[in-house]
């Protein structure tokens, strides 16, 4: 049987989501994104530049939404009422789409997420039909909640945003991951390819990275090495590691057989 | 003259349009946009019939790269 990732009933065969953030240009984007591997792939909502870059090409005409699963965020949203308003303006872009990433932020300087707006914000965005991908910190408490509430996905961060910092409590992912029956996702501060693998190691469901792809000095190359991190570490998770053994050696070869040791 | 306000600018139009005449005039016809009006999202197969109104605010919008 394949293994795949299945978030509000829809099936998909690539554990790693990509973001579309600061690349060079549309053409990195697409390239990155094909090396990823990903289907699913965030996006940002924001105001239109009136009068200006007309006849440019449109990102959605570079990664159009036939070919991609779209996940807009609410990047940029510091309170409950902004996120809502910015994914229903989302829905209306998307014809229809229901299946967004609801984050709300603490301050500009962290961009720690705000878990009492972001509880609010997934309550009303799950009673008005939306299937929410919720990025949250790793506090096991709130992960349920926010479960509860009927979250499609719950996605703790690894470590700030865009710091690249890979996983920094491993613990408390693993304490969400035992408690959770929704998929469980990374979400911010991988670095490199063994912080994607570490995440699969430990049971997430997925990775969702952006920085560590488009800002690698070439981020083509990065992204199968992400893809191939996350693939890597799923088969580890699923074939089951050894058990550690602290302190104590265990030979690989045969103790028996070996030649006598010359007297000195 | 009505003076409206569309991604926090302020717009004056002599006569109150129609969304889908707002969108000609933003030259954004046939592009993936979406519209808030006053806080309520105009859909798109209204726009030929909600007309704004004198100080209304609007929000115009697309998607664009982000994680």
């Amino acid at each position: 049987m394949a293994d795949t990732l299945t978030i509000a009933g829809k099936t998909y065969n690539s554990r790693l989501l990509v973001g579309t953030g600061k690349y060079k240009d549309f053409a990195e984007t697409r390239a990155a994104i094909d090396a990823s591997g990903a289907e699913i792939i965030t996006v940002a909502i924001r105001r239109t530049n009136i009068g200006q870059n007309k006849g440019e090409p449109s990102l959605l005409e570079v990664l159009p939404p036939s070919r991609f699963t779209i996940l807009p965020n609410t990047a940029g949203c510091y309170t409950a009422d902004d996120a809502v308003r910015t994914l229903r303006l989302a829905r209306e872009l998307l014809d229809g789409h229901a299946l967004v990433k609801l984050e709300v932020l603490g301050d500009a300087d962290s961009l720690y997420p705000n878990m009492a707006e972001t509880l609010v914000a997934a309550k009303t965005l799950v009673a008005e039909g939306f299937q929410v991908m919720v990025y949250c910190s790793d506090d096991p408490i709130a992960a349920k909640a926010l479960e509860d509430i009927g979250c499609v996905a719950v996605m703790p961060l690894a470590s700030l945003i865009g710091s690249g910092m890979g996983i920094l409590n491993p613990w408390n992912l693993q304490i969400i991951l035992d408690r959770l029956k929704v998929p469980v996702l990374v979400d911010a501060g991988i670095g490199t390819a063994s912080d994607a693998a570490i995440a699969m190691e430990l049971g997430c469901d997925g990775v969702l990275m952006n920085t560590a792809i488009a800002k690698a000095r070439d981020p083509v190359m990065m992204a199968g090495a992400m893809k191939k991190a996350v693939e890597a570490g799923r088969e580890a998770f699923l074939a089951g590691r050894m058990a550690k053994k602290i302190y104590q050696a265990q030979a690989s070869s045969p103790s028996e057989g070996i030649i006598a040791s010359r007297k000195s | 003259m009505i003076a409206i306000t569309v991604n926090g600018e302020s717009r004056q139009y002599p006569a109150a349009p129609t969304i889908a005449q707002l969108v000609e005039s933003l030259d954004l016809v046939g592009k993936r946009i979406a519209i808030e009006r006053n806080g309520e999202i105009v859909p798109r197969s209204r726009y030929p019939e909600v007309t704004v109104s004198d100080g209304d605010a609007l929000e115009v919008v697309v998607a664009v790269g982000g994680g």
